[in-house]
C-alpha cells in the first residue's frame, strides 16, 4: 500500500512535467498546426540556463526568470527563422525542420554550456514530506503545482482575455482572423514564446529532482507528445490529463514490472492510442474532405 | 526511353564506385567509402518509402538494428553462417515491418512520424536492456564473414578495407538497380500515385494500404541489410545503430540529397558521411551543423541538392 | 439490363442529413445526369457510390452484386471509376505516367517481377505505354506526354483526368463536373467525348452545371435538392417539372449566377 502511494506520488511529479511539455505542444499546434519536435529543448534550455546563471552568482529566482525569458526568445526565433519561412510546406518538411531545430539547439547547448549533468538547490529544501505513508520531496509539490497553475493560467488566458481569444481565432481560421483585424504574425510570436516559456518553466521546476543535461530534450519531447496524443492533440485539458496519466503509468511500470522498460510505456501508449482511438481522450474527430 | 535514364544512373554509381579509390589519399578511405555505401543503401530504401510513396519514417534505424544484431546473434544462437544471418535479419525486418506497418500506415503525417519513431525507440530499448542476449549498451562482437580468407585461398588478396569497399559497393549497386526498377514499374508508379492523391489512386484500382505496406517492407529490408553490412565490417555492434539519432541521420541524408531521387539520396549520404571524417574538428559541431543543414535544406532547397541543381542546369539549357 | 442500381442511399454528417433516400439506375451506354442547386448533395452522392464515403443507409448494386461497403479500389476492380470536381491529378508525375497509372490493374504483376524488372514487367510496360499514348492522342495531349502534369492548363488536366479513368476500361464512369472551368470549345469537346464513350457501352453518371450540355447528352436526369431526389425522368420531363423549376428558382434567387431555371428552359426550347 505504501509502495503504491509512493509510485502514485512520483508518477504525479513526472506526469506534471510531461503535462507541461504537452501544454507547450498544444499551444503551438493550435496556433500553427505544427507539431514542434523541439519542444523538449525548451525544457532543457530552461534548466541549463538557470544552472549557469545561478553558478555565475545570480540569485536563483532571478536566474530562473532570465532562463524563462531567454527560452521564450529562442521560441520566437524558432518560429521566425525556421517555421515561418516554410509556411505551407508539406508535413514531412515541417517534421524535419523542427527535428533539425531540436538537434541544432542541443548542439548549441553542448557548446555554450557543457556535457555534464547539473542541478541547483531545491526551492524549499530537500526534507521529504510524509504523506499517507509515502515520502514526497517539496520540489515535487512545486512541479505539480506549477503544472496546474500553468493549466489554469492558460485556461483563463484563452477564455477570459481578448488576446487569448485572438489566438484561438487564429488557430481556427488564420485567414478569417486576419480579415477581422487580428495580427496573426503577432499571435504566432506570442504562441511560440508562451510555449517556450512554459517548457522552460518545467525545466526550472524539475531540474532539482531529475537533473539536467544538454541531451534531455528528445526524451521529454517524445513523452510530452505521447501525453498530448493520449489526451487528444490540441486540447489543453487533454494535455494535462494525458501527461499525468502517462506519468502514473510509467511509475507503475517501473514499480511493478520493469524499471528498464518504463520508458517504453510512452511509446506503447502512443501506438495503442493511435490504433484504438486516434482522436485521444478529449480530441475532436475529423472527416476528410474530397 | 525512360529505361535509358535508369542505365545512365546505374552507370554513374558504378563508375564512381570503381573510380573513387584512385583519389583516396590513404587506405583508410576504403573504410569511409564502405560506410558511405552502407548509409546510401539505407537512404535509397527511404527514397522508396518517403520519395516514392510519401510516407515518413523516423524509426528505420530500428530495422538497421535488427539487421545488425541478426549478424551478431545469428551465428551464436542459431548457428547460422554470417552471410545467411544477413538474410535472417532481412526476413525478420520484413516480417516486423509487415506486422507493424499494417496498422501504422493508416496514420498520416505527424502521427505516422511519431508511431514509427516509437517503434524505432522500442527496438533500441530492447537491444540496450536485454544484456544477456545483446551485450547491452556496450555492444557485442560480430563473427567474421569468412569470405575474405576464402578469396585469399583462391588467390585474390584484398585488404579488409578494400574488401568491404567492394562488397558494400556491390550491394549498393544492387539496391540502386532495384529502386530504379521499381520506379519504372507498375508498383513504383502506384506508390508515386498514392503519394500524389490517395483517393485518385484508389479510383484506378490501386490498393493503397497494400502498396504503402510494400514500400514500408522494402525500405525496411534496405535498412536491415545496411545494418548487417555495418555489423559485419566493424565486427562489433552497439545499440546506437538502432538509435533515434541514426534514424534522423538517414532521413536527413535522404532529404539533403533529394528524397525523390536515388542518385540524390546517395549524394546526401556521401556528404553527411564525409563531413565528420574530413573535418575532425567537426565532431564538436556535428549536431549543430546537422540541425542547421536540415532546416536550411528544407527551407531553401525543399527538393534536395541534386534535383535543385538539375533544375538549375535544365533552366539554363532552355 | 440494369448495370448500376442505387437504392435509398443516405448519409449524415454530425447529425446533418446530407443525402436522404436517393435511388436510381443506369444501363450500359446510358448517360444519367444528377443535377441540383449547389449543396444539393450531388458530390456527396458520388462519394458514396464510388466508395469514398460509407453511406448510412441504402445499397449500391453493380451487376446485381451488393458493392455498398466496397472501397474505391475494389469498385475499380469491378469496373466502376470516377473523376473529381476538384481535380485529383498526380501532379509530380508526367502526363503519360498519369495515364499509365490508369492502366494499373492491367499492368500490375508480381512485386518481385517489378523489383527485378523481369521481361514480363518490361513487356507489359511497353504495351501499356502504347495504349496510354493512344488515349492521349484522343484528347490531343500526346504532345505533352513527357511534361510534368502539374504544368498543364486546367482544361488539359480535366481531359487528362478523364482519360486516366478510361484507361482502366470502366463499365461505369462517374464524371463530377467534367466541363467546369472549361471554355466553350473545350466544353464542346468533352460533350462529344462523353457521347462517344456512352456509345461504346459505358454507363455514365454525370454531375454538371452546364445545363445545355446536360440536356443535350443525358438519357435520364435525376434532380436533387437538399439531399432529396425531387424529380427524375427524361430531359424534357425534368425541364417541365414545376418542382424542379421552383427548386432552382429558390436556390438561385438573388444570386449573380445565371439562372439555371432559364438554362433549363433554353435547353428545352
Amino acid at each position: 500500500m505504501d509502495a503504491l502511494m509512493q509510485f502514485l506520488l512520483s508518477g504525479m511529479t513526472v506526469g506534471a512535467v510531461y503535462a507541461l511539455v504537452a501544454l507547450g505542444f498544444t499551444i503551438i499546434y493550435n496556433a500553427s498546426d505544427v507539431v514542434n519536435f523541439a519542444q523538449g529543448e525548451f525544457v532543457m534550455l530552461g534548466g541549463m540556463t538557470t544552472v549557469f546563471a545561478h553558478a555565475a552568482g545570480l540569485p536563483l529566482p532571478l536566474a530562473a526568470v532570465i532562463a524563462i525569458a531567454l527560452t521564450a526568445l529562442v521560441g520566437v526565433a524558432l518560429n521566425k527563422l525556421a517555421i515561418e519561412p516554410a509556411r505551407g510546406a508539406p508535413v514531412v518538411s515541417l517534421i524535419i525542420i523542427t527535428i533539425g531545430a531540436s538537434i541544432f539547439i542541443r548542439g548549441a547547448a553542448q557548446l555554450v554550456f557543457d556535457k555534464q549533468l547539473h542541478r541547483f538547490p531545491s526551492f524549499s529544501g530537500d526534507e521529504p514530506i510524509r504523506l499517507l505513508g509515502a515520502a514526497i520531496l517539496p520540489q515535487s509539490l512545486w512541479v505539480v503545482g506549477g503544472a496546474f497553475a500553468v493549466f489554469f493560467g492558460l485556461w483563463a488566458f484563452f477564455t477570459k482575455t481578448l488576446t487569448g481569444k485572438a489566438v484561438l481565432a487564429t488557430a481556427n481560421n488564420r485567414l478569417a482572423a486576419q480579415l477581422v483585424g487580428i495580427n496573426t504574425g503577432w499571435v504566432m510570436t506570442l504562441s511560440f514564446s508562451l510555449s517556450a516559456a512554459i517548457g522552460a518553466l518545467a525545466g526550472v521546476l524539475v531540474t532539482p529532482i531529475t537533473l539536467v543535461a544538454y541531451d534531455v530534450g528528445v526524451g521529454l519531447a517524445l513523452k510530452g507528445f505521447a501525453a498530448a496524443m493520449l489526451g487528444g492533440m490540441g486540447n489543453p485539458k487533454g494535455a494535462l490529463v494525458g501527461g499525468i496519466l502517462l506519468g502514473l503509468l510509467e511509475a507503475m511500470t517501473a514499480g511493478y514490472l520493469s524499471s528498464q522498460y518504463k520508458d517504453a510505456v510512452a511509446f506503447i501508449v502512443i501506438l495503442a492510442v493511435l490504433f484504438a482511438m486516434p482522436q485521444g481522450l478529449f480530441g475532436a474527430k475529423h472527416t476528410e474532405r474530397v | 526511353m525512360k529505361s535509358n535514364l535508369k542505365w545512365i544512373q546505374l552507370a554513374i554509381v558504378f563508375v564512381l564506385i570503381i573510380a573513387l579509390p584512385a583519389f583516396f589519399p590513404s587506405g583508410y578511405y576504403y573504410r569511409v567509402g564502405a560506410l558511405i555505401f552502407v548509409n546510401a543503401l539505407s537512404v535509397v530504401g527511404l527514397v522508396i518509402l518517403i520519395g516514392y510513396a510519401g510516407q515518413i519514417s523516423l524509426g528505420h534505424a530500428g530495422f538497421a538494428g535488427i539487421g545488425a544484431y541478426a549478424c551478431a546473434l545469428g551465428p551464436d544462437y542459431v548457428g547460422l553462417h554470417p552471410a545467411f544471418s544477413v538474410i535472417l535479419g532481412a526476413v525478420v525486418s520484413a516480417g516486423m515491418a509487415a506486422l507493424i506497418g499494417k496498422p501504422i500506415l493508416r496514420l498520416k503525417g505527424y502521427y505516422l512520424a511519431v508511431a514509427t519513431l516509437g517503434f524505432g525507440i522500442l527496438v533500441s530499448m530492447v537491444l540496450t536492456n536485454e544484456r544477456a542476449l545483446t551485450g547491452g549498451p556496450d555492444g557485442t562482437a560480430v563473427a567474421k564473414l569468412g569470405l575474405r580468407s576464402w578469396l585469399k585461398d583462391a588467390g585474390i588478396k584484398l585488404s579488409s578495407g578494400e574488401f568491404w569497399y567492394l562488397v558494400c559497393g556491390a550491394v549498393l549497386l544492387i539496391g540502386v538497380w532495384i529502386a530504379l526498377n521499381l520506379f519504372h514499374s507498375a508498383t513504383g508508379r502506384a506508390m508515386r500515385a498514392l503519394h500524389g492523391s490517395e483517393v485518385a489512386a484508389r479510383t484506378v484500382g490501386i490498393d493503397v494500404a497494400q502498396v504503402k505496406l510494400q514500400a514500408f517492407v522494402i525500405s525496411a529490408v534496405y535498412a536491415s541489410v545496411a545494418g548487417s553490412l555495418l555489423a559485419l565490417q566493424n565486427k562489433f555492434i552497439t545499440p546506437d545503430v538502432a538509435g533515434f539519432m541514426h534514424s534522423i541521420e538517414m532521413v536527413t541524408m535522404a532529404v539533403l540529397g533529394g528524397v525523390n531521387s536515388v542518385l540524390g539520396a546517395t549524394l546526401g549520404a556521401a556528404i553527411l558521411t564525409l563531413l565528420p571524417q574530413v573535418l575532425t574538428i567537426f565532431a564538436e559541431y556535428e549536431q549543430l551543423v546537422m540541425g542547421l543543414v536540415m532546416i536550411l535544406v528544407m527551407i531553401f532547397l525543399p527538393k534536395g541538392l541534386l534535383p535543385s541543381i538539375a533544375a538549375r542546369l535544365r533552366g539554363r539549357g532552355e | 439490363m440494369t448495370l448500376l442500381q442505387i437504392e435509398g442511399l443516405g448519409i449524415s454528417f454530425g447529425g446533418l442529413r446530407a443525402v436522404n433516400d436517393v435511388g436510381f439506375s443506369a444501363k450500359p451506354g446510358e448517360v444519367v445526369s444528377v443535377i441540383g442547386p449547389n449543396g444539393a448533395g450531388k458530390t456527396t452522392l458520388f462519394n458514396m457510390i464510388s466508395g469514398v464515403y460509407l453511406p448510412n443507409t441504402g445499397r449500391v448494386l453493380l451487376d446485381g452484386q451488393d458493392v455498398t461497403r466496397f472501397e474505391s479500389h475494389r469498385l475499380a476492380r469491378k469496373g466502376l471509376t470516377r473523376t473529381f470536381q476538384n481535380l485529383q491529378i498526380f501532379q509530380d508525375m508526367t502526363v503519360l505516367e498519369n495515364v499509365i497509372v490508369g492502366f494499373h490493374l492491367a499492368e500490375r504483376g508480381h512485386l518481385l517481377a517489378d523489383i527485378l524488372s523481369l521481361p514480363s514487367t518490361k513487356r507489359r510496360a511497353r504495351e501499356v505505354r502504347t495504349k496510354a499514348m493512344d488515349l492521349l492522342k484522343r484528347v490531343r495531349l500526346d504532345k505533352a506526354a513527357d511534361q510534368v502534369a502539374g504544368n498543364l492548363s486546367y482544361g488539359s488536366l480535366k481531359r487528362l483526368e478523364i482519360v486516366r479513368a478510361l484507361a482502366m476500361e470502366p463499365r461505369v464512369l462517374l464524371l463530377d463536373e467534367p466541363a467546369a472551368g472549361c471554355n466553350a470549345v473545350e466544353t464542346e469537346e468533352i460533350d462529344s467525348f462523353i457521347a462517344e464513350l456512352a456509345a461504346s457501352g459505358i454507363a455514365i453518371l454525370l454531375v454538371e452545371h452546364d445545363m445545355k450540355m446536360v440536356m443535350r447528352i443525358s438519357n435520364h436526369i435525376v434532380v436533387l435538392d437538399h439531399g432529396e431526389k425531387i424529380a427524375e425522368g427524361s430531359p424534357e420531363e425534368v425541364s417541365k417539372n414545376p418542382e424542379v423549376i421552383s427548386a432552382y428558382l429558390g436556390a438561385e434567387a438573388g444570386q449573380d449566377t445565371p439562372s439555371v431555371e432559364r438554362e433549363v428552359a433554353n435547353a428545352d426550347g
